[in-house]
């Protein structure tokens, strides 16, 4: 194997951790302040993918809009669902949470097979992400350029929203201890409705990303991007925001490395990110910047 | 100013409070005292929307509390510091008070942050260390100075002085009279009995959900029953 083909390898492999990365927040910040698996996550990758479809058709929006609307969107969708599905339980058990997320998961399948059918739809992807340009010798889609970067922005920003705002500063003090936030006057339920918020819009970023990688948007696009957003989120250390980035990078590399430096396991490229899972979980469950888990009242 | 009138609060099948009626003025210091698993935090936790009792009201100025959200509760000026500090580990000691102050309008807060360090010092040589790696004593004054940065004008104190060294004791009651005297009024629940009498205007005595025995601070003090049961004398 080349070094040229090597560093494109690793190019691709940055650029699908990023959105591994983009995904995994959202599971890591729900995790971090409802001790929940959220695994509906995955499926607001669908429902960003459809939006920005009838964005960009129905509405003939340009994507400069679309994208950012529907980012918008799905973040608001993020608290519906979170109203409707895990409100009623805020004092419920874990498991009920849980159980009702994944019912979460599968209404949104259904409901996007019943509404918009299963044959899958192409992604209108506007042509400047799918120029190819030359770096140093290496051909690249700028779509793979611009997954990166666009994640290390949105991290930016939401690392300013969680250490330098009050609501992020709301945010930690409730993945620790809900009642004493409320004691702060704080109001709990605006601040969750924050979290979801944020989550899902990072999530529908990664659903368009993703839908341009993969043009073919249908009801169950979500899930296997979602299962290795959450692999990548335990990886790194459920609850870290920083962590599930890297957890993210590191699967995605992992991912792309294996396939290239063995092309043979070309078909157990999935199975790896359920071996790193299993491994992370028998040898080291907090992750890689994950600070031990902690029940909380 | 804090009417509680027939308090019953049960968790599950325990009746932890049976018919609980207190009273703290405005500009007093009220203390409810009496032994391990009495109701004292039950009754703190029911005032700040924590626990919804079963039955009975309690009146904030003419604001009905058993039915308000705890946010709400706070929001018309009720400071908590609550059982065991509850202080938040993952943020610095001045994250911490500016939770306390989540909702002052935020010009004030450097002026409330400075009385903040005026009564304890040792915040302000802490302000950046997180608030888990303080000493106990030093989470107790993180925990009092996070329910004053709301500028409240009812405090409800939850054993404030447990596990601090005597001298520190002595400096909380010193700045729960403080405080006091400049207009906040405080309802403080101790186990140092002696030190709650001493400082309070008025107390009452509360025994397995009931209240038993109410006087001023003096007249407790001197009570026989108070001296043999909280003061350790026989
Ligand atoms: N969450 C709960 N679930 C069940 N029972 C509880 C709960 N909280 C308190 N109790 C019970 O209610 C009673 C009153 O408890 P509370 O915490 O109010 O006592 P306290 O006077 O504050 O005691 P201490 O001085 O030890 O703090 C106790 O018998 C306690 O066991
Ligand atoms: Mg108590």
């Amino acid at each position: 194997m080349t070094a040229t083909i090597l560093t494109q390898q690793f190019i691709n492999g940055i650029s699908l951790g990023s959105l591994y990365a983009l995904v995994a927040i959202g599971y890591t910040m729900v995790y971090g302040i409802l001790r929940l698996i959220n695994f509906a996550h995955g499926d607001l990758l669908m429902v960003a993918a459809y939006a920005a479809i009838y964005a960009v058709t129905l509405l003939s929006l340009p994507w400069q809009i679309s994208f950012p609307l529907v980012m918008i969107l799905t973040g608001l969708f993020g608290i519906l669902v979170d109203r409707v599905a895990y409100k009623p339980l805020r004092d419920a058990p874990r498991i009920s949470l849980l159980i009702s997320a994944i019912g979460v998961s599968f209404l949104l399948e259904n409901l996007a097979i019943v509404l918009i059918g299963g044959v899958p739809k192409g992604f209108p992807r506007p042509d400047i992400f799918a120029r190819v340009i030359d770096l140093w010798g290496l051909r690249i889609q700028v779509l793979t350029v611009y997954t990166p970067i666009l994640t290390l922005v949105l991290l930016m920003g939401l690392l300013y929203i969680v250490h330098r705002t009050k609501v992020g500063k709301a945010m930690r003090a409730a993945s620790k201890d809900f009642e004493t936030t409320r004691l702060m006057g704080i109001n709990l339920d605006r601040i969750i409705a924050v979290t979801f918020f944020l989550g899902s819009s990072l999530a529908a970023a990664g659903g368009i990303m993703w839908a341009m990688k993969y043009p073919q948007v249908n009801p169950f696009m979500g899930v296997i991007p979602g299962l290795k957003a959450f692999i990548a989120a335990v990886l790194g250390g459920i609850g870290n925001i920083v962590g599930a980035v890297v957890g993210g990078f590191v699967l995605g590399l992992g991912e792309i490395l294996i396939v290239a430096l063995f092309p043979q396991m070309a078909q157990y490229r999935d199975a790896f990110a359920f071996a790193v899972l299993i491994l992370v979980l028998l040898f080291r469950p907090t992750g890689i910047m994950g600070e031990p888990i902690t029940d909380k009242t | 100013m804090l009417e509680v009138k027939d308090l019953h609060v049960y968790y599950g099948g325990i009746h932890a409070l049976k018919g609980i009626t207190l009273k703290v003025p405005q500009g007093r210091i009220v203390t409810l005292i009496g032994a391990n698993g009495a109701g004292k935090t039950t009754t703190l936790r029911a005032i700040s929307g924590l626990v919804r009792p079963k039955h009975g009201s309690i009146l904030f100025f003419d604001h009905e509390l058993t039915r308000m959200p705890t946010y709400k509760i706070i929001r018309l000026g009720i400071g908590v510091a609550p059982e065991g500090r509850r202080v938040f580990p993952n943020l610095t000691v001045l994250e911490n008070l500016e939770l306390g102050a989540y909702n002052r309008p935020p010009a004030e807060f450097r002026k409330d942050l400075e009385w903040i360090y005026s009564l304890f010092p040792r915040l302000r040589e802490r302000s950046k260390q997180m608030a888990g790696t303080l000493s106990g004593g030093e989470q107790q004054m993180l925990a009092l100075g996070r329910a004053l940065m709301s500028r409240p004008s009812l405090v409800l104190l939850d054993e404030p002085s447990l596990g601090l060294a005597p001298l520190v004791v002595e400096e909380v009651f010193q700045t729960i009279q403080s405080i006091n005297a400049q207009g906040a009024t405080i309802l403080l629940v101790e186990q140092n009995a002696m030190a709650a009498l001493h400082v309070a205007h008025y107390a009452y005595v509360l025994e397995t959900g009931r209240i038993t025995l109410e006087g001023t601070g003096k007249d407790l003090l001197a009570d026989e029953r108070v001296r043999k049961a909280y003061l350790g004398e026989d």
